[in-house]
């Protein structure tokens, strides 16, 4: 029996990646654990090794293919005493491969956002992922400012756990994109300590899940000693790394942090969607001399969004976004949750609710009155977000809107938040413990009493 | 000298010594010299333990009188380490501590009138008075806390000595902490990435023999918090920190070991706190005596006092004139910390974010 080989999933979040090279050709004998091809992914290049027996018998893709998708037939191998044509044959005619796996991650695309008002017209737009912004990012200030370094668990020699910091070392040496020891509790504080020293450290944390060594430093030394020293001594210093649920890492490694964070005063915490606001709030953040906690997503990181050709883009901190106008509903969201909320919206349309949508960006300090002003003009409001319910993003922002918007209410605020479980492993169960864009758009039709 | 009980199972100094740990750069780990000291050396730090001590005692009385409120740790009878660790420094060189740390504010030239308004949470304090006796900082003096969870100052000392590196100056951070601390897990983080980066830092842990009500032995596998380096191979001297001139000895060397660029060092100072953990705390698990033994035949002042007599560096006059200086000083501090006004409501809502 012939067999086909598919395109692997090297990580979790791999939806596609380039099939760099055959290590082998048509004829050629294999046996499990033979390399056979080499694959790169956004972050890395792999191995692939064979898992049976046999002959190759057709290539079904060609080396320097790139986009092929996750469990795309790549291969046919004959089996043990099979004749390779027939199975090449069969291979032909057999029904094409499934495209791609795309219910992983859960998290929809939404489509790219409106025109942007901070953008100067006539600015050229390119396609960037958020990973390669927030690389751009960090390299930019990095050569407007010598004081500014990146150090981490992996930053400099493996060029980022997720490639985020690919290319700095090379760059900008050893001295300034520096590889700890897996210490987080330590290297935070002794990024603490450089910042209170006068110097602008980027801090990566491999996933914002393995901060909590160091929550101590981040909130205690970080974000209270310039209150605490009567606005003496200040913390210009970045956090950064992946927040929030990635795919099918379970419990420990599948948590939003924003409102634990968001909670504290002297820390701003921003929260980016989109490639150019990811760049720009970035930039912003190694400028601001405040502890800013900057909570970016593993599957929005091989997203391509347009991001302006400008020498020095900056979003500004604090400041939400009417990503797409409407009428009947607001619909409030940040991170991986703008995904929900712009599918929804676009399907909502369908149904005749006009839905505004906002991307709050930072969640501390909270753009309340973009929030507000919205509210004011549709009456109601639904906020989603993937952080658990009690003591959440979307809790703060439904009470101020209590206070502050009462009387233009004419629904209940709704929210769509992950459920109130620790993140389970299995396929199906992970889903359920997410949003989804069901979820907000049941939430929209609740709001606006649309049977 | 101070001494502490040693375990057989914790010194193993005969021959039966059988790890196998090969290291070169642990040196002269129990022979510290002691610093002959001049007649201005002598005199100086003479003024300087004596005006820690007289602050101390009046933020005691007026902690008492309910002028200081909250936790308030007094550094009596530990004077000689910060002093005699001041005399080793030179400008540039940062300081950083715990909560026990008016003692470490005043040898670094800290106004004894804004740390005391600080401890009575007055507008003219070096928080103004939003910090508190175990939260204040002075850029000018290169004094950065202050700092109220316990090692906390440890990792923060390590990044100073970062800055050092990456600035290339030649300067060193000293980075104290207590025998309590030395049990905390971000110590070791903090070792480790500093000798594998080569940093400026003295770790200087003030062993006053109990981490709250806890003593030592109770408290640490192995009692001799000098070796605590000794996994990272960062050298380490017990010293005796009830005597300035040790003191002021081993800070040289480590300071000059790390200036050298040899990375951290590790001072043990085996001092003694007359008083309670904080002013709340009778101190009901050690005895009368062994306070008193400490006070009559260690007290770091008083060394001093005796050598300044006897070499004739001084007389009872002059020594009682010092003194009164000192007391008005301080006198003047505490006037101050009561008078000067509390801060103005609206200082709730500034400095939380630049």
């Amino acid at each position: 029996m012939p067999t086909e080989i598919l395109m692997p999933a090297l990580s979790p979040t791999m939806e596609e990646g380039k099939l760099a090279k055959w290590l082998v050709k048509v004829g050629d004998e294999i046996s499990a654990g033979d390399v056979i091809a080499e694959i790169e992914t956004d972050k890395a290049t792999m191995e692939v090794e064979a898992v049976d027996e046999g002959t190759v018998a057709k290539i079904l893709i060609d080396e320097g293919t790139e986009g092929v998708k996750v469990n795309t037939a790549i291969a046919v191998i004959a089996g043990e005493g099979g004749d390779i044509s027939d199975a090449a044959e069969a291979a032909a005619s057999a029904p094409a491969a499934p495209e791609a796996a795309p219910s992983e991650p859960a998290a929809p695309k939404g489509p790219e956002p409106e025109d942007d008002p901070e953008v100067p017209e006539g600015t050229e737009m390119v396609s960037t992922t958020v990973r390669e912004a927030l690389r751009d990012a960090m390299a930019e200030e990095m050569r407007a400012d010598g004081d500014v370094f990146v150090i981490g668990e992996e930053v400099a020699e493996y060029q980022g756990a997720y490639k985020i910091t690919q290319g700095l070392l090379d760059e900008f040496g050893a001295k300034r994109v520096i590889d700890t020891p897996i210490t987080e509790h330590g290297f935070a504080g002794l990024g603490v300590g450089a910042a209170l020293g006068g110097l602008r450290p980027i801090v990566e944390f491999m996933t914002f899940n393995f901060a909590m060594q160091a929550i101590d430093q981040i909130i205690n030394s970080a974000a209270k000693t310039l209150y605490m020293s009567g606005g003496q001594m200040g913390c210009p210093i970045v956090f950064r790394g992946p927040n929030g649920a990635a795919a099918r890492v379970a419990a420990q490694h599948s948590q939003d942090y924003s409102s634990w964070y968001a909670h504290v005063p002297g820390l701003t915490v921003v929260q980016p969607w989109s490639a150019a606001d990811a760049k720009g709030l970035l930039k912003s953040a190694v400028h601001s001399p405040n502890p800013v906690i900057f909570l970016e997503n593993e599957i929005l990181y091989g997203q391509h969004f347009d991001v302006p050709k400008l020498d020095d883009w900056t979003v500004p901190l604090g400041k939400a976004k009417v990503v797409k106008a409407g009428s009947d509903v607001t619909l409030v969201s940040f991170g991986i949750g703008m995904a929900y909320v712009t599918k929804a919206a676009e399907e909502l349309k369908g149904l005749g609710i006009d839905a505004e949508v906002i991307d709050l960006r930072t969640v501390r300090p909270l753009d309340i009155n973009t929030i507000l002003a919205s509210v004011k003009k549709t009456g109601r409001c639904v906020t989603v977000e993937e952080g658990w319910p009690t003591c959440s993003m979307s809790s703060e922002i439904g009470f101020q809107i209590m206070e502050k918007a009462f009387d233009y209410l004419d629904a209940p605020v709704a929210r769509v938040t992950s459920k109130d479980v620790p993140m389970p492993y299995a396929a199906n169960l992970e889903k359920l413990a997410l949003p989804s864009v069901a979820e907000v758009i049941e939430a929209a039709k609740a709001v606006t009493y649309t049977a | 000298m101070a001494t502490k009980p040693k375990t057989a199972a914790t010194r193993n100094q005969g021959g039966t010594h059988s790890r196998s740990r090969q290291s070169t750069s642990r040196t002269a780990k129990k022979t510290p010299a002691i610093a002959e000291f001049s007649k201005e050396q002598e005199l100086a730090a003479y003024r300087d333990m004596l005006l820690i001590r007289r602050f101390e005692e009046k933020a005691g009385q007026l902690y008492g009188m309910g002028l200081i409120g909250g936790f308030c740790h007094l550094y009596i009878g530990q004077e000689a380490v910060v002093v005699g660790m001041q005399m080793a420094l030179k400008p540039g060189d940062q300081v950083i501590t715990g909560y026990r740390d008016h003692g470490h504010m005043l040898a670094t030239g800290m106004e004894a009138k804004g740390v005391m308004a600080e401890l009575t949470g007055r507008r003219g304090g070096y928080s103004k008075g939003k910090g508190g006796s175990m939260h204040m900082f002075s850029k000018e003096k290169n004094f950065y806390g202050g700092h109220g969870i316990v090692g906390a100052q440890v990792p923060l000392g390590t990044g100073l000595a970062f800055t050092n590196v990456y600035r290339g100056t030649d300067n060193v951070t000293l980075t104290y902490f207590g025998d309590g601390a030395s049990n905390q897990g971000q110590v070791y983080e903090s070792f480790n990435m500093a000798k594998l980066w080569h940093l400026p830092v003295v770790y200087i842990i003030e062993n006053n023999k109990y981490g709250m009500g806890t003593s030592v032995e109770r408290a640490s596998s192995n009692v001799d918090l000098s070796e605590r380096g000794a996994s990272f191979d960062i050298p380490g001297e017990q010293v005796n920190g009830m005597d300035v001139r040790a003191v002021k000895a081993a800070g040289d060397r480590a300071i000059a070991h790390c200036r050298a660029g040899k990375g951290p060092y590790i001072l043990e100072m085996l001092t003694y706190r007359y008083r309670g953990h904080s002013m709340s705390d009778p101190a009901k698990y050690r005895s009368k005596e062994e306070v008193q033994k400490m006070r009559t035949e260690h007290d770091p002042i008083e060394q001093v006092r005796k050598r300044l007599l006897d070499k004739k560096w001084a007389g009872e006059d002059e020594l009682k004139s010092m003194d009164k200086d000192v007391r008005g000083l301080v006198g003047e501090a505490a006037e101050f910390a009561q008078t000067d006004p509390e801060p103005d409501p609206s200082e709730l809502w500034t400095d939380i974010l630049h």
